[in-house]
């Protein structure tokens, strides 16, 4: 396992509040990890320092074996070197069918030329389906995607995010409206993703990081409040004060 | 033998016309319309229908030309431009131009070619110069008229010209991440700037006089405006279905689907790593473009243009007839295009009578305005999609 993404010493302030305070966080590839933490915390406010939505005040973010600094490039070029998100709230296409958001989603060049240009060719075609299949919505590839449930709606952006091939997956509380076995199918899919690459998952349900069975960061009031194995992160007396307890 | 049955898995390859049956009907209707004018016009049928109506009916499927780029940039892109008149303008203009310098050239030689000593070209170059801008008070020949005796300089302009101005404007205020209202309240600036640019004289475009006379074209200078007026019908009626066919290409399969994805939600676009920027850019100068053809066709056909006709309340007209046509599907820009134009220039051009109500009279070209204001606000609250939503809902209901 080497290391994949390295955050160090990043703060961002909003309007005098202090939301990611000197943070440091790193992870590997192949990784699964998952960030927890009470609401606030800032666990949404680092991925988007990751992703390019939101520039840090201080700090750096360094980026695979040729140590890209990711603060000098754009969302769009971050997307492309490799790093996928889901967001908190599920955001897909909806007025488009769920194939279209799948195929905008597919590891394709993404220059208007080409993609004015482009033809889905039988190896797109049948990832689109292989993608749909894994997500359960093969049957639902034509409808449109704001016709689909709020779980289906994060699995079609699960699914969006697996079609990007990224190197680093960022999964911001993908259960959230979830029934129990969608749950469940959730926890495969994402450890079977992190087989082969870097996922982050943040998550409140402790159930849903059980069956992760990966290693925990805890985030508190914008740092770092303890890392380890979810047994080591439920023994620790601050974390149970600040986000177990409560 | 277990023979894999790929071929028969594969699905067929669908074509555009296939997926977008709509496309197919506009040509065809387009195409009728077409026939049917040629055989009832004064050129070239049964003179049923006066040359002036041909032009009128040939200016609107301009107009219908720069209400499709309208809702492919606004409708499909989510870019509210209220500044697509501008290129259409400079389009007009960039093709008056030519049409001017190269009439009054033929007038010149004419008669300075009655002396005994044939002119030199300088002298016809003065002459000329003083024939065109003599009104503003000048006599030499701006510099932005060193191409104006050539057609296809003029005509390369007409799509450089509204091309670079939408590239570098689309340029400075995409980058800038300028959206949503303050953008339009940009583009209509620029409009705004254009237009008071030209109205002063010594811009070298005749300031509020603009250019005239260009229904006269020069070459066909005793050809009959009843034959003139149909070839740019026919001009702007291949215009018009070539634009269509281009933007339902354009917005059909995956840059359709992207561009629709910005209009819905950009930041998500780009966490997608698609540069949103040059989507914006792409589809704001091609459609100026097209707008800035439509124009050159537009102008030859009123007869004269001039710096009023980029007012920047031309370019919030032509939302209102996307608006009312129906954003987001083409065939409803032309609708509300054909039909709200059509409607305003019967209904101010003293087509229609006027009604009297006894205590008061309705004069419809002081209450034009007031009906389409009504309108624009009765669709946008029962009919958000337009009158085009409503065709779509029609459809939909007789499989
Ligand atoms: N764009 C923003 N402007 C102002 N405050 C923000 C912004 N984004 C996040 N915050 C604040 O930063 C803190 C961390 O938020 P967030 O990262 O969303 O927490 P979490 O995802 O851990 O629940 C919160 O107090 C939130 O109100
Ligand atoms: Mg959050």
């Amino acid at each position: 396992m080497t290391t994949l993404l390295e955050v160090s010493g990043v703060s961002v302030t909003f309007d005098g509040f202090r939301a990611i305070n000197n943070l440091s966080i790193a992870i590997g590839e192949p990784e699964l990890r998952a960030v927890i933490g009470p609401n606030g915390a800032g666990k949404t406010t680092f991925m988007d320092i990751v992703t390019g939505k939101t520039r840090p005040d201080e700090g750096r973010v360094i980026w695979g074996e040729r140590s890209v600094d990711l603060l000098k490039l754009s969302e769009s070029d971050i997307a492309k070197i490799g790093i996928g998100r889901k967001f908190q709230k599920p955001t897909v296409f909806e007025e488009q069918t769920v194939r279209d958001n799948l195929a905008m989603a597919l590891k394709n060049r993404r220059g208007p030329l080409s993609v004015l240009t482009w033809k889905a060719t039988t190896r797109d075609k049948a990832r689109i389906l292989e993608l749909a299949e894994e997500i359960g919505l093969a049957d639902r590839l034509e409808r449109r995607a704001g016709d689909l449930s709020h779980g289906q709606k994060q699995w079609l952006e699960i699914g969006m995010l697996l079609a990007q091939d990224p190197r680093l997956l960022l999964v911001d509380e993908p259960a959230a409206g979830m029934t129990p076995s969608e749950r469940e199918h959730t926890t495969d899919l994402l450890k079977r993703a992190a087989k082969t690459r870097a996922v982050m998952v943040i998550e409140h349900d402790m159930e849903f990081i059980r069956r992760l069975g990966c290693r925990v960061t805890v985030l508190h009031e914008g740092a770092v409040l303890a890392e380890g194995s979810l047994d080591h992160v439920t023994k620790n007396q601050q974390v149970i004060d600040v986000y177990l307890g409560r | 033998m277990d023979i894999p049955r790929k071929t028969a898995a594969r699905p067929r390859r669908r074509t555009l016309f296939q997926d977008n049956p709509s496309v197919l009907w506009f040509m065809g209707l387009l195409g009728l319309f077409t026939l049917g004018v040629t055989i009832l016009s004064e050129g070239f049928g049964l003179g049923l229908i006066s040359t002036n109506l041909v032009k009128i009916l040939g200016m609107t499927l301009c107009l219908c030309l720069i209400a499709i780029a309208m809702d492919v940039v606004w409708g499909y892109c989510g870019i509210l431009s209220l500044g697509h008149f501008a290129f259409f303008g400079l389009g007009g203009y960039m093709i008056g131009m030519w049409l001017m310098y190269a009439r009054t050239e033929i007038v010149i030689r004419g008669s300075l070619g009655r002396g005994t000593i044939p002119p030199t070209e300088l002298e016809v170059s003065e002459a000329v110069a003083a024939q065109i801008f003599g009104v503003v008070g000048s006599s030499e020949l701006p510099a932005i008229w060193m191409f104006a005796h050539s057609l296809p300089a003029q005509l390369a302009l007409v799509v450089l010209v509204p091309g670079l101005l939408a590239l570098i404007f689309g340029w400075l205020a995409f980058r800038s991440r300028v959206t949503g209202v303050y953008l339009s309240i940009l583009t209509q600036a620029m409009t705004l700037a254009l237009s008071l640019y030209l109205f002063q004289n010594d811009t070298g475009l005749r300031g509020n006089n603009g250019l005239s006379g260009l229904q006269n074209i020069p070459g066909a200078l005793d050809v009959p405006q009843s034959i003139i007026s149909m070839w740019f019908f026919w001009a702007s009626a291949f215009m018009l279905g070539a634009g269509y066919l281009l933007f339902a290409w354009v917005v059909s399969g995956k840059f359709g689907s992207v561009i629709r994805a910005i209009r819905d939600n950009e930041a998500r676009v780009r966490f997608l790593g698609y540069n949103v920027e040059g989507y914006k850019l792409f589809i704001f100068t091609l459609t100026a473009v097209i707008s800035g053809i439509a124009g050159a066709l537009y102008y030859p056909q009123a007869g004269i243009i001039n710096p009023a006709e980029i007012a920047p309340i031309a370019s919030i007209y032509l939302a209102v007839w996307v608006a009312i046509g129906g954003r987001g599907r083409l065939y409803g820009a032309v609708i509300g295009a054909a039909s709200v134009s059509l409607l305003s220039s019967w209904l101010t051009g003293g087509g229609a009578p006027n009604i009297d109500l006894g205590f008061y009279r309705i004069v419809w070209t002081d209450w034009w305005l007031v009906l389409l204001g009504l309108g624009f606000v009765l669709v946008t609250l029962f009919f958000p999609k337009g009158i085009g939503g409503l065709f779509d809902y029609l459809v939909r209901k007789q499989p």
